[in-house]
């Protein structure tokens, strides 16, 4: 048990998937002028997250091993994490309409989103069981979550100030999560 | 031959990746602690760009348009795990020193993006123009970052001492934090250089 908990404290601070180790940064740029985006697309990326590494890893496993075909896992993995994030948007389509419109372009662009594709690599490069498989993803993906939402925050009050020019949009949020990645980067002896 | 050249050279600096279009950072971000990893991925992406761009292009015509993303990332991933075989085979630092940063080439919205924005409307020749321009501006803008990161960051670059050997190093840019910083008063600085080129075009 104590364990499981040391692995998601340093998956979620020390390791920070999105400020640390730098995976999953377009929509953290893109979606998180505001809070609201940000929250919808936390909740997406940490559902599929979850379910990709699971369904990954036991592809991995029990398709790919038996039959030696283990250099075939970048096209198998990207063709499992493609077909359900198709799934995920059909179900919030009908379910969530506002969410859906709200989220816009980002949620096919899940399907690039480095960080699906990274923590199932990870998952398998590192050798996890399927236990440690799922509660890894759970945790990166609450990293990702994290940042992401405290980014939002953060960029929700540019709006009231006054930001020069040169340093509109891009600039002053890749200088603000590096900021950010400062005070993640002081919880790295966290895990040792 | 203009327009092949054009398409070349828009990669270069109007459209350059990843300053103008913010696309595919992740590796940007990761891999330039030091120019040769920066300059080995760079050639990774160059290859998977002008692969998956040729042949995106070449079967436009037979490429269904619902289920044409599926057809491109099978693509690109099948380029992908050439790269990743053949410098497993001869790179093996190289390969060592990229880790998971090869695989998610495939990931890489910068690669998607040219054969759902670019290579499906163009021929052959324009897209592979544009595969090349696209894959060159990213790998010089990598290298730029990754030289400025190394320079000041380490004192050296491509692994030589190029500082006095007194220079201590600013650790800071070799750590994920400095690299945010870093790439945010680049893309800062290139909008200021492009606000001051197009002035005097307004005034003519």
């Amino acid at each position: 048990m104590g364990d499981y908990l040391l692995m998601m404290v340093t998956a979620i601070f020390a390791n920070n998937v999105l400020l640390i180790r730098f995976l999953g940064l377009c929509p953290f740029v893109g979606v998180s002028s505001n809070l609201s985006s940000s929250f919808g697309m936390s909740g997406a990326a940490l559902f599929v997250c979850v379910l990709a590494s699971a369904i990954t890893w036991n592809v991995y496993h029990f398709l790919l091993v038996p039959l030696q075909l283990e250099y075939l896992r970048t096209v198998s993995f990207i063709l499992v994490i493609a077909s359900l994030v198709q799934l995920v948007e059909i179900v919030m389509q009908k379910t969530a309409p506002a969410l859906y419109r709200a989220l816009g372009i980002y949620l096919p662009l899940i399907t690039t989103n480095c960080m699906i594709f990274g923590v199932a690599v990870l998952n398998i490069q590192e050798e996890h069981s399927f236990l440690d498989t799922v509660i890894y993803a759970f945790a990166a993906a609450l990293g990702f979550c994290l940042a992401l939402i405290i980014l939002g925050g953060i960029r929700e009050r540019f709006a009231l100030g006054r930001v020069p020019t040169m340093m509109q949009g891009f600039p002053a949020a890749l200088i603000t999560a590096g900021i950010m990645a400062l005070c993640f980067y002081g919880f790295i002896g966290l895990g040792q | 031959m203009s327009t092949f050249f054009q398409e070349f050279s828009k990669g270069l600096w109007k459209e350059v990746p990843p300053f103008r279009f913010v696309l595919g950072l992740c590796p940007v971000l990761a891999v330039t602690a030091s120019v040769s990893s920066a300059l080995g991925l760079g050639c990774g992406v160059i290859f998977v760009l002008l692969v998956a761009n040729t042949l995106v292009s070449t079967f436009r015509d037979f490429i269904p348009n619902k289920i044409r993303v599926p057809v491109f990332i099978v693509i690109i991933a099948s380029a992908v795990t050439i790269v990743e075989l053949t410098m497993e085979a001869y790179f093996y630092t190289l390969y060592e020193v990229l880790g998971i940063w090869i695989p998610l080439i495939v990931v890489n919205c910068l690669i998607l993006g040219r054969s759902e924005a670019f290579a499906r409307k163009n021929p052959v020749h324009l897209a592979i123009a544009d595969g090349l321009g696209m894959g060159l501006g990213f790998t010089i803008s990598l290298c730029l970052l990754a030289s400025i990161r190394e320079i000041f960051g380490a004192g050296t670059w491509f692994g030589l001492q190029v500082m006095p050997s007194a220079y201590l190093g600013f650790e800071l840019l070799q750590r994920p934090p400095g690299a945010f910083i870093c790439l945010g008063l680049l893309l800062a600085l290139m909008n200021l250089v492009s606000a001051r080129l197009e002035k005097p075009q307004e005034t003519c």
